[in-house]
């Protein structure tokens, strides 16, 4: 079969850089850096999470068809938080009509 | 000897087919997993942003160093869940046998220290319901910050034991000779499984254990 055949010495170098990358978030977490404490803390989840899904699961060898397969994964999680935080973050910018109460 | 699978079945073209065939299966169910706990990642969020200042308290009651070690056990599993793959691509029995054992003992090693933890919770009462006390400000919303933390650890803890279940039943077939340098699939499906099950622990390690600590 023609299928790719990933060298073991990426999985060692994939799995060196998912630990040095999990100590960093571990000793960022411990600095204050204001709201960039969430940024950098996603920031480098999303990277192993790359790094998993690129190499691990073989994506970066894989077929067009599973990238669009994980994109419509992704952009409907996208979907999913983005609409239920616009509502969420902009619910106060409206008055509520009279008679009505608001859940504390 | 139960009949080998590996043969093409006859409503594909070729191997190449099969395998592309079950890789996207694979994928469209992982896609609903990503859905799935997505949806409890937004619950997450919408409470977060509503009580932050609880939510930093109820993450400095977990344990990072816990956590920490939890992370480097389930990235040193996915390694080895990786080499098992590799083995099952290059046809090595023994050595697919051998690292989907180290996989399933990492695994277990995980489920033990979150089992520690959970012990050590509930210990102090940390639960969620009728026994929970907490002694601090935002008590009500800690209690909500620790709803999450057991419910998205212990759905992605049971991910891992049918993960483990899964790899039990890779060995025997293994043992069995079912899988070769020409087919493999099963191997590389699972394998795919548990590495998504470490993404969700990737991005709960940090939303739970570190918010707060600076």
């Amino acid at each position: 079969m023609a299928r790719h055949i990933v060298p073991t010495r990426v999985y060692y170098f994939i799995f060196i850089a998912l630990l040095i990358l999990t100590g960093t978030t571990v000793w960022v977490a411990f600095i204050d850096l204001g709201v960039m404490n969430n940024v950098v803390a996603l920031g480098i989840a999303t990277l192993k999470a790359m790094l998993v899904v690129l190499y691990f699961m073989h994506v970066r060898y894989s077929s067009k068809l599973t990238w669009v397969y994980l994109a419509a994964g992704f952009l409907f999680l996208v979907i999913l938080l983005s609409f239920t935080m616009s509502d969420f973050l902009t619910r106060h910018l409206l008055a509520v009509p009279q008679g009505w109460s608001l859940l504390q | 000897m139960a009949s080998q699978p590996h043969t093409l079945q006859h409503h594909f073209e070729d191997l190449e087919q099969q395998f592309e065939s079950s890789s996207l299966g694979m994928w469209a169910f992982l896609v609903t997993e990503i859905l799935f706990f997505g949806g409890l990642f937004t619950g997450y969020l919408v409470y977060r942003t509503k009580f932050p200042e609880a939510f930093h308290l109820g993450s400095s009651l977990l344990d990072v160093q816990l956590g920490a070690i939890n992370t480097a056990v389930l990235i040193c599993s996915s390694l080895t869940m990786a080499l098992a793959v590799y083995w099952a691509q290059k046809g090595d029995k023994n050595k697919i046998v051998l690292f989907l054992s180290l996989t399933i003992v990492l695994g277990a090693a995980f489920l033990g220290v979150k089992a520690v933890e959970y012990s050590h919770k509930i210990h102090h009462h940390l639960l969620p319901g009728d026994g929970f006390t907490f002694e601090g400000p935002f008590a009500d919303q800690v209690r909500i910050f620790l709803s999450f933390y057991f419910t998205m650890t212990g759905m992605h803890a049971f991910h891992m034991v049918i993960g483990i279940g899964l790899m039990i039943y890779l060995i025997v077939r293994a043992r069995q000779g079912w899988y070769s340098s020409e087919y493999n699939t099963p191997v590389e499906m699972i394998g795919l499984y548990w590495h998504f099950v470490d993404i969700v622990w990737i991005y709960l390690f940090p939303l739970l254990y570190l918010i707060g600590r600076h």
